[in-house]
């Protein structure tokens, strides 16, 4: 199962981002085998829409769930249109993540658990 | 004091700004207008361009007879029509629409109304639908200023329709005074584009010369002729008028930093409204605007 998750870099033993929409990078990994890819996020230098740009990149590269500490309205709303599950991880690599992901230990969240805009940088 | 004969002033567009916020824009704005209202009456107006915020009315005598609002189109998908091919959402620059996997999901307070998605839908599935984004509320100020405001709807993103239709409200054949929003991003670039001239208020601090920098800037990058007025004088040090000096930029007028100008401001009186002997000086700012301007 493909999963997007928010990372500071671009390695499996990179710290998660705790912000979705203005992440570093998103890693693409497989679950079943560790396979991934890094993308840089582009989204995170726009003004506004980084939420919606971020969840159309990762739902329309086949992801069926992303994993990150806060997810904002946009994003949180552009995600459960498209079915992509969101879960809440926090303290930890981008490796324990996927782990967690499979041990089916995550909480999955129903809607926005942050405000728009907490995950701007200065 | 200026010439009492002539009976018309030149019709210039003045906009106020500054790029560091609580400069005192509105104070001077406020009071050239009525300045001006009083030395040619019915030919001024005053418009308050800080459409997210709008406060000249607060430090003047107000009475408002019209409101009117804004609108923007913004798109709704018709689902059953879509064939998922996603150039609406590759089209917009807002992130306004998106295609998640088969969804097409809108977000309307993203959309700033360029109507692109609509155009390049192969299949017309998107309708453009209209979407209240402020009002232009329209009345007289200080019993002799036309007086128009912008006010956007909360939450809106994009203020820059508002602030267009604020701008149809100019009058040719009047004086007319625009107020910016402080800062140098878009909703200031859009108050004082096109403007004849722009005055810029500051502090003489370090805040307010590193802002006036960048103001400066956004002035010549626009094409607008500007100079300064500084307020508060006394707080800071010379260095906002070394640099004018430096740069060739006119310092228009100097208001010191009094306490019962604030006292004042605080009542909601403007500056003139107050101190009457403010408006000689006012004056001047503006005909040292029009020979500038002239040149």
């Amino acid at each position: 199962m493909k999963m997007a998750i928010a990372s500071t870099g671009e390695s499996l033993d990179s710290q998660v981002d705790p912000r979705f929409g203005r992440c570093h990078w998103l890693i693409l990994a497989d679950t079943d085998d560790m396979s991934f890819e890094a993308l840089k996020n582009r989204a995170a230098a726009a003004g506004h829409g980084a939420g919606v740009e971020a969840a159309q990149m990762v739902a329309n590269m086949g992801c069926r769930g992303v994993v990150a500490s806060t997810f904002g309205p946009n994003a949180a709303h552009a995600l459960a249109q498209g079915g992509l599950a969101m879960y809440r991880f926090s303290g930890g690599t981008v490796r324990e993540a996927i782990e967690a992901v499979k041990a089916g230990t995550l909480e999955q969240l129903n809607g926005a658990n942050a405000a728009a805009h907490s995950g701007d940088r200065e | 004091m200026p010439s009492v004969a002539a009976n018309s002033p030149a019709p210039l567009t003045i906009s106020v700004a500054a790029g560091k916020g609580g400069t005192g824009k509105t104070l001077v704005s406020t009071s050239l207008a009525i300045e001006l209202a009083y030395e040619y009456p019915d030919k001024v107006a005053l418009l308050d361009g800080d459409v997210e915020e709008p406060n000249a009315d607060l430090l003047m005598p107000t009475v408002f007879e019209d409101s009117q609002p804004v609108h923007i189109l913004v798109p709704e998908v018709d689902a059953e029509a879509c064939i998922h091919c996603g150039k609406c959402a590759e089209a917009c620059q807002a992130s306004a629409i998106a295609k998640i996997r088969d969804v097409v999901v809108t977000f309307h307070e993203l959309c700033t109304g360029c109507g692109a998605c609509a155009y390049v839908c192969p299949v017309d599935a998107i309708a453009e639908v209209p979407r209240k984004v402020g009002r232009i509320d329209r009345g007289i100020a200080a019993g002799s200023v036309e007086f128009t405001q912008g006010r956007s709807e909360i939450a809106q993103q994009h203020t820059g329709s508002v602030t267009s239709a604020l701008k149809a409200h100019i009058k040719s054949g009047k004086v007319s005074i625009v107020d910016a929003p402080p800062g140098t991003s878009c909703p200031m670039q859009e108050t004082i584009e096109d403007s004849d001239y722009c005055i810029l208020v500051t502090e003489p601090t370090p805040f307010g010369l590193n802002d006036l920098k960048a103001a400066v800037e956004t002035c010549r990058t626009l094409s607008v002729p500007h100079g300064v007025v500084i307020n508060r004088d006394g707080i800071g040090d010379r260095a906002v008028e070394d640099y004018c000096k430096t740069e060739g930029i006119s310092v228009l007028l100097k208001i010191p930093h009094e306490r019962r100008i604030a006292e004042a401001y605080s009542r909601g009186e403007t500056l003139v409204l107050a101190f009457p002997e403010w408006r000689g000086p006012l004056g001047q700012v503006f005909d040292a605007i029009v020979e500038e301007v002239a040149q």
